[in-house]
């Protein structure tokens, strides 16, 4: 898919989302950055369950590395789910990194 | 990526890695790969039973495939923290 999910969280920086990790851990915050391996930046962040987790009590913004993510939870108002089919279409079409249809 | 955690270098951070295991130090490099050189690192063990316990362990090169999260540690909130009374499972691996 090229950098489709890429260009796509950058439109999302700024707005609160919600983590899940592979393990279950999920850890809502402000988006502050994303990069090409969809390893995400997150300010003002909240352990979801925290009384659980109190181990990150001091932590208040992190870095998380793309490779433990299962999920992304996104403000609703925030996508245009035309655009994203619409996108996601154009790239099968022409994939802009040579990768086989 | 590579700027991603540039704003983290020489400030303590909360490393977490995939095996489930929680490290403090401080930043001393990365790389693209998120591979990570962690100085003055302690290792920070959590028990349902006891308190919280700190294990020091010198400079770390922590490979970035291990790693989870990387937090800003605040020290403030860190000192605030009550490790001593924190009795609570250690965190979870990350199955991958």
């Amino acid at each position: 898919m090229g950098h489709l999910f890429y260009s796509f969280f950058k439109t999302l920086v700024g707005q609160p989302v919600t983590v899940e990790l592979k393990n279950d851990l999920a850890i809502t915050g402000v988006l502050v950055s994303v990069d090409q391996f969809l390893n995400i930046k997150l300010d003002n962040i909240k352990v979801v369950d925290e009384e659980r987790y109190p181990h990150m009590l001091a932590v208040k913004n992190c870095f998380i590395r793309g490779s433990v993510v299962r999920y992304v939870q996104l403000p609703a108002p925030s996508v245009d789910t035309a655009l994203l089919q619409d996108a996601a279409r154009r790239e099968r079409q022409q994939p802009a990194t040579g990768a086989r249809k | 990526m590579s700027d991603q955690l540039r704003s983290l270098v020489d400030h303590p951070v909360f490393v977490y890695l995939t095996d489930g295991r929680t490290l403090v130090g401080q930043l001393m490099g990365y790389d693209q790969a998120a591979n990570v050189i962690l100085g003055k690192t302690h290792e920070r063990i959590f028990s349902s039973t006891e308190a919280m316990k700190t294990v020091p362990i010198g400079v770390y090169v922590i490979r970035g495939e291990t790693i989870a999260l990387i937090g800003e540690l605040d020290e403030e909130l860190d000192e605030q923290a009550d490790y001593d009374n924190m009795m609570v499972e250690p965190l979870d691996p990350v199955a991958l």
